[in-house]
Formats: C-alpha cells, sequence, structure tokens
C-alpha cells in the first residue's frame, strides 16, 4: 500500500490511484500502521511475551481480560480492510472535521468503528500491563532490578490510559455529527472544527509515544547485551521514559500552530514540546556512551539496535526545529513533516521491531535465524528508508505539501529517487520473511540463552514452558552486570553452570 | 608516536564546529526568502540546522567510530568493562540541551513577536463563531450569514508586526477557500481574482475564510501558512518584498482534488498592481469580469479549471461573489 502510493508519486500527475483512491489509501495506510501493526506489535504483543517473562511472572496479571484484548484487534483490523471493498475513509487519519464528516459516510463510520474497538483493546491492555509490573514481580526484585523496557511499559501504560479515553470520546461525537446529525464540530450548526483538533490531538500526540517508547526499552535491553557491558545511566533511562510520558500529555496543540490556537497558547506548547528533546537526548547519550567501549557482537539484533539509534536521532532532530513556532508555521502540513514522522515511527519504531524480533526470536521460537540473510534485510532497510525519506525534508521546505496525488513538476526527481528508496524498502522484507518462515522449523536450536543475556526471560526454556518457567527463576543478577563476571568466564564456565551454583548455594 | 587523546578530541570539536556553521548556513534547503517575514524564519531555520548538524555529527559519528573501533575482536569472547555511567558527563549532556533549548525558544519567541504572530489584533481568539455554510450547499448558503456575521477582527493568526501595529494594512484582501480553489476579493475595490496580485513593499493583510471544509493558505516563498477555518476569519498580514510569481498551496487535505487546489501569487511593483486593479475594475464595470474570471486565472491550471466548473465554481456564483463584494 505504502509503497503504492510511492509509484503514485513517482511522477507529478495522478496516473496510478487517481485522485479519490489515493485518499483512501493513505488514509488506511496511516492508520493500519498505526493501529494494526506499531500499538499492536510494539505495546501488544512485545509487551504482552516479556514482562511475564521479564519480572519472572507466570502470566499477566488478568489473563482473561489479556484474552479479550487481544482478539480485539483482528476484528478492528477486518472492518478497517473491508472499507477498501464499500468505501474508503477519505480524511486522511486524522479525520478533520468538516472534511470528515461531509464526506463518504459508510467509509467514515467504518472507520471510526475499528478506530474506537483498536483503541479499546490498547485501554485494556493498558490497564493489564500496569497491574502486572505493580503486583507480579518476583520476590527480591525491585523496581530499580527491572529490565528498562519494563520501566518504558510502565510509562507507556499510563499515557494509554490517560489520553486513549479522550480520542474516544472525540470519535464518538464525531459519529454522532456524521449519523445522526448533530454539530459539535460541525460550524453550519455552531460547532466548533477546532474543538475536534484539540481531542484527537491529546490523544494522538501521547500516542507517538505509545508506539516508541516500548521501542526505547527494548534497545535499552538489547544494546547491552552485544555490547556486553552495562546499559550507561540506568536510573537516567529509566526516569526520562517517565519525563517523556508526562510531558507527551501536554505538548498536543503543536499539531495546530496554522489553524486556531491563540498566541500565548502557541508559545506554551512550543517551551513544552522543545523541553522533550532533554529526557530523549538523555537517552539517545546513553546509548551512544553504552556501545562506547564495548565489544560489539555486529549480529543482526545489533545491527537493527544502532540503526535505530542513528535514524530515530534524525527524527529526534527535526522534531526540536518542528517545535519552534514560526519554522513549523512554514512546514506544518508539508513533506519535512512528513519526512519527521517517518524517521521517528519507521526509521524508530518499526526498526526497533525488528531489532526485538531478531533479539527475541530464540527465545520465542527456539532457532536461530540466518544472520546472513539478516543483514542483508538489515542493509536493505537501512538504504532504502534513508533514500526514500531523506529527500522528502528537502521536498517540504522547498514548497510540496503532504497529502497530494499531484504536485509541482519541479519535484518530479527527488520524488522518483523517493520512490527508488520505497521500492528497496518493500523488497527488504522479503529476506525478513522468508528467514523468519525458513528458521523457524530449519534453523539450528538456539538454548535458554544463545546471546548470554542477564535478563530473567533467559532462564526458561526456549520457547518458554507452559506457565513461563519450569523451575521458579532467581534473581542472581542485576539486569545489566556484565563485565564483572569476567574471570568466571574465562574459567570456561557456562552461564547455565553458573545457574546452578548460585541455585545450589540457595 | 602517540598523540594524546585531549587533542584528537579537541580536534573533532573544532571540525565538528566548522563544518555544522559552514553548512548551517549554505544548506541550500530553503526556496527564495520573497516577504519581509521570509528572512527571520530563515535566520531561526539556520541557527537550528547548525545545532542539529553538531549532534548529528557528534552522535552518528561516535557510532561510526565505534562500530568500528570496538567490535568484537576475533576469539575474544570476554565482556566489555563494567562502566555503569558517569554522572559528570550525564549532567553536562542534560544541561546543554537544556541550554539549547531555553536559548531557542527565546529565539522563537523574537521571531514570532516581530512577525507579528503575538499582534492582540491578530492572536486573541475572541471566540466569535459565525455560522458557516453548509459543505453541502451550494455557495449561495455562505453569503447571506456571512455579510450580517462578519466580524470586527475576529482572527487566530499573524499580525502586524509590533512596529505597525494599530495602523491599518495598505493593502486587504478577503480571501476565500472552497472545494477546490481560492478567491480573492478586493474590499476596496469589489474586484474579484482567482490570482492573488499584491504590492512590493506594502503591508498586506488577508482576511481569511472557508466555505466548506478546512484548507490552508500557503506562500512557500513566504514562509506563511494559515488554516482557512469555516466559520472564522483570520488574519495573515505580511510585506511580500521580491517581486515574481508564486505557487499559492492549499495545505491541508479537504477532499479528492486537494493536490490540485493551487493558485498563485503576483508580487509586483505598486505601479504595476495599481494598474492591474484599475484594469480590473475596468473589467469589472463593463460586465466582462464574471466572463473573464474563469478562462484568465483557472485555466492556467487548465486540470483546475475543468474541475471547479463540475463543482459548481461556475459564473454563476463568482457573480454572486462579486456581487457580494460591493457591499463591503
Ligand atoms: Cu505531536
Ligand atoms: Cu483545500
Amino acid at each position: 500500500m505504502a509503497t503504492g502510493m510511492r509509484a503514485e508519486l513517482a511522477t507529478p500527475n495522478p496516473d496510478f490511484l487517481g485522485f479519490e483512491n489515493y485518499n483512501g489509501v493513505l488514509t488506511l495506510h496511516g492508520t493500519i500502521m498505526i493501529f494494526l501493526w506499531i500499538v499492536p506489535a510494539g505495546t501488544g504483543a512485545f509487551a504482552n511475551y516479556l514482562i511475564p517473562l521479564m519480572i519472572g511472572a507466570k502470566d499477566m496479571a488478568f489473563p482473561r481480560l489479556n484474552a479479550i484484548a487481544f482478539w480485539m484487534v483482528p476484528p478492528g483490523g477486518i472492518l478497517l480492510l473491508s472499507s477498501l471493498i464499500t468505501e474508503t475513509p477519505g480524511a486522511g487519519w486524522t479525520s478533520y472535521p468538516p472534511l470528515s464528516t461531509s464526506s463518504g459516510q459508510v467509509g467514515q463510520m467504518t472507520w471510526i468503528l475499528s478506530v474506537l474497538i483498536l483503541g479499546t483493546s490498547s485501554i485494556l491492555g493498558a490497564l493489564n500491563f500496569l497491574t502486572t509490573l505493580l503486583t507480579m514481580r518476583i520476590k527480591d526484585m525491585t523496581f530499580y532490578d527491572m529490565p528498562l523496557f519494563c520501566w518504558a511499559m510502565l510509562a507507556t501504560s499510563a499515557l494509554v490510559l490517560i489520553s486513549t479515553p479522550v480520542l474516544a470520546g472525540a470519535l464518538i461525537l464525531l459519529s454522532f455529527d456524521l449519523i445522526a446529525g448533530t454539530a459539535f464540530f460541525n460550524p453550519t450548526g455552531g460547532g466548533d472544527p477546532i474543538v475536534y483538533q484539540h481531542l484527537f490531538w491529546f490523544y494522538s500526540h501521547p500516542a507517538v509515544y505509545i508506539m516508541i517508547l516500548p521501542m526505547f526499552g527494548m534497545i535499552s535491553d538489547i544494546l547491552p547485551v552485544h555490547a556486553r557491558k552495562p546499559i550507561f545511566g540506568y536510573t537516567a533511562i529509566a526516569y526520562s521514559s517517565l519525563a517523556i510520558s508526562f510531558l507527551g500529555l501536554i505538548v498536543w496543540a503543536h499539531h495546530m500552530f496554522t489553524s486556531g490556537t491563540p498566541g500565548w497558547l502557541r508559545m506554551f506548547f512550543m517551551i513544552a514540546t522543545m523541553a522533550i528533546a532533554v529526557p530523549t537526548g538523555i537517552k539517545v547519550f546513553s546509548w551512544v556512551a553504552t556501545i562506547w567501549r564495548g565489544k560489539l557482537r555486529l549480529n543482526t539484533p545489533m545491527l537493527f539496535a544502532i540503526g535505530f539509534v542513528a535514524l530515530f536521532l534524525i527524527g529526534g532532530l527535526s522534531g526540536v526545529m518542528l517545535a519552534s513556532v514560526p519554522f513549523d508555521i512554514h512546514v506544518h502540513d508539508t513533506y519535512f513533516i512528513v519526512a519527521h514522522f517517518h524517521y521517528v515511527l519507521f526509521g524508530g519504531s518499526v526498526t526497533g521491531i525488528y531489532a526485538g524480533i531478531y533479539h527475541w526470536y530464540p527465545k520465542m521460537t527456539g532457532r536461530m535465524f540466518n544472520e546472513t540473510w539478516g543483514k542483508v534485510h538489515f542493509f536493505l532497510h537501512f538504504v532504502g528508508f534513508n533514500l526514500c525519506f531523506f529527500p522528502m525534508h528537502v521536498l517540504g521546505l522547498q514548497g510540496m505539501p503532504r497529502r497530494v496525488v499531484q504536485y509541482d513538476p519541479q519535484f518530479a526527481t527527488v520524488n522518483m529517487v523517493c520512490t527508488v528508496g520505497s521500492i528497496i524498502l518493500a523488497f527488504s522484507t522479503i529476506p525478513f520473511i522468508i528467514n523468519a518462515v525458513w528458521s523457524w522449523s530449519k534453523g539450528p536450536k538456539a538454548g535458554a540463552n544463545p546471546w548470554r543475556a542477564l535478563t530473567l526471560e533467559w532462564q526458561t526454556t526456549s520457547p518458554p514452558a507452559i506457565e513461563n518457567f519450569d523451575e521458579e527463576p532467581v534473581l542472581w543478577s542485576g539486569p545489566y552486570e556484565y563485565g564483572i563476571d569476567l574471570e568466571l568466564i574465562e574459567d570456561d564456565r557456562s552461564v547455565d553452570e553458573l545457574l546452578e551454583e548460585v541455585k545450589a548455594e540457595m | 608516536m602517540k598523540i594524546p587523546t585531549a587533542i584528537i578530541t579537541m580536534l573533532f570539536g573544532v571540525v565538528i564546529t566548522l563544518a555544522s556553521l559552514w553548512y548551517g548556513q549554505n544548506n541550500g534547503w530553503m526556496p527564495i526568502a520573497a516577504s519581509q517575514e521570509a528572512p527571520l524564519v530563515d535566520g531561526l531555520f539556520n541557527t537550528m540546522m547548525t545545532i542539529a548538524t553538531g549532534l548529528f555529527l557528534l552522535v552518528e559519528g561516535a557510532i561510526v567510530i565505534a562500530i568500528f573501533r570496538f567490535r568484537q575482536q576475533p576469539g575474544d569472547n570476554t565482556d566489555g568493562p563494567a562502566i555503569e555511567g558517569n554522572l559528570p558527563l550525564e549532567i553536562l549532556w542534560t544541561g546543554i540541551p537544556v541550554v539549547i533549548v531555553v536559548g531557542l525558544s527565546i529565539y522563537s519567541f523574537e521571531v514570532y513577536n516581530t512577525m507579528g504572530g503575538l499582534d492582540p489584533m491578530a492572536s486573541g481568539d475572541r471566540q466569535v463563531v459565525q455560522v458557516a455554510a453548509n459543505p453541502d450547499a451550494q455557495i449561495s448558503g455562505l453569503i447571506p450569514g456571512d455579510s450580517q456575521a462578519r466580524p470586527d477582527r475576529v482572527a487566530v493568526g499573524v499580525g502586524a508586526s509590533p512596529q505597525t501595529q494599530g495602523q491599518p494594512a495598505d493593502v486587504e484582501v478577503d480571501v476565500l477557500g472552497l472545494q477546490f480553489a481560492w478567491i480573492f476579493t478586493y474590499p476596496q475595490s469589489g474586484v474579484v481574482s482567482g490570482e492573488l496580485h499584491v504590492p512590493a513593499d506594502r503591508e498586506v493583510k488577508l482576511n481569511i475564510k472557508a466555505q466548506d471544509v478546512l484548507h490552508a493558505f500557503w506562500v512557500p516563498q513566504f514562509r506563511l501558512k494559515q488554516d482557512a477555518i469555516p466559520g472564522r476569519t483570520v488574519e495573515l498580514r505580511f510585506k511580500p518584498q521580491i517581486p515574481g510569481t508564486y505557487p499559492i498551496v492549499c495545505a491541508e487535505l479537504c477532499g479528492s482534488y486537494h493536490g490540485a487546489m493551487r493558485s498563485q501569487t503576483i508580487v509586483e511593483a505598486p505601479e504595476d498592481f495599481d494598474a492591474w486593479l484599475q484594469s480590473q475594475i475596468a473589467m469589472t464595470e463593463a460586465g466582462e469580469n464574471t466572463v473573464a474570471m474563469v478562462p484568465e486565472t483557472l485555466s492556467k491550471t487548465d486540470r483546475l479549471a475543468l474541475r471547479t466548473a463540475d463543482l459548481g465554481v461556475d459564473d454563476r456564483t463568482l457573480a454572486q461573489l462579486h456581487h457580494t463584494g460591493h457591499h463591503h
């Protein structure tokens, strides 16, 4: 779908998808990527799988609730996709009224319902994560013994619980406008479309952090393992997640600098938004310091994790620029924005998900993936991504607005480059999928702890037994205490043997 | 011979600083700056580019060096050193971003104020929301409600810069965004046009409205953008400087032909502008206006002309607009 959009944009004229279809496709692309890929994969799948394992629990706090949350995703997804057959919603993933209330009713209502279902699912999930993290850690595990992924999920769940209900409210009001003809956001009846924008962004800015915080956590867990070095500044990284989560709640109107917001409000949101750069900067610097002077195993998960830092940095830097109101007025709703959020959500979140998949693949399947094809995947992904999205920064500054199917011919060459990049990006998933499927049955056996990692999930068998751990797991080291058992490993004793020893002592 | 680490670090620092300073000023990423406001935005952008380039080189450079210098040596299965943090360093990399962010906020505030973003006339949202036309209705639905409820300056946009606050602008233009065209009305003379003509070096004030859904008025060369919101009038005030023809782009998704919703603005010497205005008035009086309108302006992008025709922006609606122009 994304490549289809790029194919359309290879030339300045609407000759592939056409006007109507393009808007439908762009709405679905945004909604699917956010609600059906990054949110379920990051906060759903990984959190469900890893939280209990990392804190030594048998299952989540509310397994039944968990199942409900999980099974709400497929119907939501199918409903959304069904709009491809009936009528596609064409108002963008933001669905600003009055456009969203005056174009096709069926398509728009399908969109609202599916987002409501997916939103409810993530609220239920967040409730569960929070309870699990607070009450089900094995004894002896304090907050400061938790892997950083758990800290990140604390911050993410809090954000979901506060912000998602507001989106649900806004969408319900929007559906009243759409179907019952009320006028909450409809200026013809005295309503105000700007109110919808406030409600929408109150959720949707935090949504960005809901999509990136779990990946921050995963990267903080993956880098130390393959750098064989403790995470640099554990406490700072843990608290910066909470700081981001808090600040993320008070910056929503930076998406509205060119719409109806008073001057003083613009200034407030500018300063709050810029402030997020501080905790985010702490993370980036700490990650670099973690790999600095380590002994890097440059395997596929490590490459993706380092690639994450490299790509996310660019999204972070353009993010600070966007916070500045006078500059944002120029680039708002242009390709500069498209470049920015793809660096955050694709270069960041999706690269992070790949890092996580490769890192925990042995744990999930019990088998190793093929390194060579993993690396091929990484290089295609990295090159294709930058080729596709970096030139968009310049396109936006020069004057190309987003969400257009037709553009000024002077931008044709650069758009062609972007399209080539997106094709490489599309091809990069082929080695990934083949590798993942093939290795699942044919890959070499992984053993419990192929990375010699220290967090609890590596103490159990791969894949984990039914209630996660056959024997009670033992907290015998902090999550990142690499480098202090140097002599022991030179003694030629494996981690498993060490584990036995520790257990015997207890 | 071994060069001390401190010297190497310093050398790196100097190189990165020089490179960032150079690239910050010479990135060439912005189109020409054709309004008085544009160089201010560009100055801000170049400053941010300088800082961003510096941080980019620093972090990406460290990553690349780490990959080559600190990769696992063959046969070495030991761990790295057990470094868990370094408080002074962490304070440093918290403190520096704080300083940068505070500096950028103050600088942005200054620029925004100079541009007129904090002009109380333009930036105070007085919440007088008018009743706009039903999007499904023809343009005619808008006009009656509009002419009675036309508020004084109820707007949230970019107003006059502090030096000119309180003074009326030299030229006022009413801008109406509708699916999928822009219509410009010069209230003083009643001229209606599909292109925006403005005199160079004169203060121009646009009163932006939307007829149906959200649109956004954007001239990249002016570095100015403002959403057109149904039910409100938004002020955008600026001073064009460099004569030329620049695109007007709709930057808010407004429906199927959003990408085709483009027009142009012509910045010309004040004499030329007056001449143009006179010719338009003459045409209006001769009754040719409505007939001449569509081919003259909209046909520039012939795709658009086709579309406006089947979307109801025809001679009749333009005639209506023109008619109301006399009331202002
Ligand atoms: Cu945001
Ligand atoms: Cu438009």
